[in-house]
């Protein structure tokens, strides 16, 4: 009994957390859109202009290959940056009114993550949609349902990661710092853009140590059939990833003095 | 309900609090009194975990809100000095997110919020977000937030800064109500030395991080041999004006209001 309203108790603040973030995301409308500027600019520009080049190397349609990586990046940037938002929460003063609540801080970052998590990806459902009307074919339909388990795990990933890194940060100073040295070598060096089977060696060596990697593959190979991978390969090690980055989050959150 | 012994946090070389001792009885209402800076908020936040002491002991309703936070915050409830809302959301969101935080049950809650947000005068713009409303209703909003759940201590740092006296009244009213009411033991800091008159039953006077004086406020005038609580406090405190240190946070707040929001 007691459990039971225990565990009530814990969902219930996992769930008003969650939907803070929802509402939040459903309000900054302009947000929305502007975030969705670059990744169709990335399908159009790049998509278009490289694929010539792309199809004449007898590497197939470029559009094909970009689409998932360019889904996987969206998600990527909105996953941080919802994360990070933290920092704005501990500058505006909400975070105090959550972390002197009687509930665990585990559960304010679990639900905080979640949040983030489920913004990130349906970000990530818009630009899929919007490749389509770009031009982008998936190769089978009936794999959406598992190209979209792995864009909840790129999401759930970097969401934990931004949480995990706003904890340690006092203002939003370090963002560029994040932004240049974390966020952007994390999408460049992932095998979004590229394949990673003919790069330098030393490039597919940063690849394995970076966990987007897992999820572009995991992500292309059920949209387009093409990956580096196999399919549980790619979901074992994101699971660990996202163990270890849930675990890091709630240590430093955990930390936080206001 | 709180005690606090030879309670020290220093950050870096500066001492904010300095070796405090006392206590605050079962069912009273106290004023923490001091000139800015000289340690009052750094002790609130030390009794409702969010800042670790450097030394010393405090309970919170018999918890050590340093060894058993989570413990600890089941027995407060806070009206922190600085804002502390989600503008992005409406005013009844606000109240709702903190009931369901703190376990408020559904028609309790309902039926609080209702009854709070028309103390504060907020009932008819409780669908409004948040960034559309003024300082005074934002802090009005922030107080109604505070006394949504009845906690054995309530802490309320600076609650009523920048409201008109009706407001004040008002809320003092409904302080004082809940203390009598319910035994909920109130905890406050103010500048306005005729509240801490008129709701204290005891005061405690804190400058450059120590405890300079306590007792009730005609013990303390008596003490200091002034008619007015204002005067006892000048006397205590001294005339000369006190800097407070600007910190990042407050600079980013300038620095975003001049950007008019996000």
């Amino acid at each position: 009994m007691a459990v039971n309203f225990l565990i009530s108790i814990v969902m219930k603040a996992i769930y008003i957390l969650w939907l803070r973030q929802l509402k939040r995301y459903l309000r900054s409308k302009s947000r929305t859109i502007g975030s969705l500027g670059q990744p169709v600019l990335f399908l159009v520009a790049l998509g278009f202009g490289f694929g010539p080049i792309f199809e004449k190397a007898g590497a197939g349609n470029y559009l094909e290959f970009l689409a998932p990586g360019v889904i996987a990046m969206s998600v990527l940037f909105s996953a941080m940056f919802f994360g990070i938002e933290l920092i704005w929460d501990r500058q505006f003063g909400f975070l105090k009114e959550t972390l002197v609540a009687p509930v665990s801080r585990l559960s304010i970052m679990t639900g905080r993550t979640l949040g983030g998590a489920t913004v990130a990806a349906a970000q990530g459902v818009i630009v899929f949609i919007l490749s389509l009307l770009i031009g982008f074919r998936p190769e089978r339909w009936d794999m959406l349902p598992l190209a979209f388990v792995f864009l909840l795990f790129i999401s759930l990933i970097f969401s934990a990661l931004g949480t995990a890194i706003a904890s340690l940060l006092e203002d939003m100073h370090g963002f560029q710092l994040i932004m240049n040295f974390l966020i952007m070598p994390t999408f460049f060096l992932s095998g979004a853009l590229f394949p990673l089977a003919e790069a330098p060696r030393a490039l597919t060596l940063i690849a394995k140590f970076n966990p987007l990697t897992y999820g572009v593959d995991g992500l292309r190979s059920a949209l387009t059939g093409i990956g580096q991978f196999t399919f549980s390969h790619d979901l074992v090690i994101l699971l660990l990833v996202v163990i270890c980055f849930f675990s890091l989050g709630s240590y430093f959150f955990h930390k936080i003095q206001a | 309900m709180l005690t606090i012994t030879h309670l020290v946090k220093k950050f870096g070389d500066l001492t904010a609090v300095d070796d405090i001792t006392f206590e605050v009885p079962d069912h009273s209402i106290f004023a923490f009194l001091g000139p800015n800076g000289a340690g009052k908020s750094t002790t609130i936040k030390m009794l409702t975990t969010l800042l670790h002491p450097t030394s010393g002991q405090m309970t919170i309703a018999g918890i050590d809100p340093v060894k058993h936070p989570a413990q600890a915050r089941k027995n407060f409830g806070i009206v922190f000095q600085d804002p502390s809302l989600d503008d992005e959301l409406t005013a009844y969101e606000n109240m709702e997110f903190h009931g369901v935080l703190y376990g408020v049950e559904k028609k309790l809650r309902r039926a609080r919020i209702e009854e709070l947000l028309n103390v504060v005068e907020l009932w008819d713009r409780r669908g409004d977000l948040v960034k559309h409303f003024s300082g005074g209703m934002k802090r009005r909003l922030e107080i109604a937030r505070g006394l949504l759940h009845h906690p054995k201590v309530l802490f309320l740092d600076e609650p009523t800064i920048g409201l008109d006296p009706q407001t004040r009244n008002h809320i003092w009213e409904y302080v004082k109500e809940i203390n009598r009411q319910e035994g909920i033991t109130v905890f406050f800091t103010t500048h306005y030395m005729e509240e801490a008159d008129r709701v204290a039953q005891a005061i405690a006077v804190i400058d450059h991080g120590k405890i300079i004086e306590q007792g009730t406020s005609e013990e303390i005038k008596a003490k200091t041999k002034t008619t007015s609580l204002e005067d006892a406090f000048i006397a205590l405190t001294g005339n000369e004006l006190r800097a407070e240190k600007g910190t990042a946070i407050d600079q980013l707040r300038m620095r975003r209001r001049a950007w008019g929001g996000r």
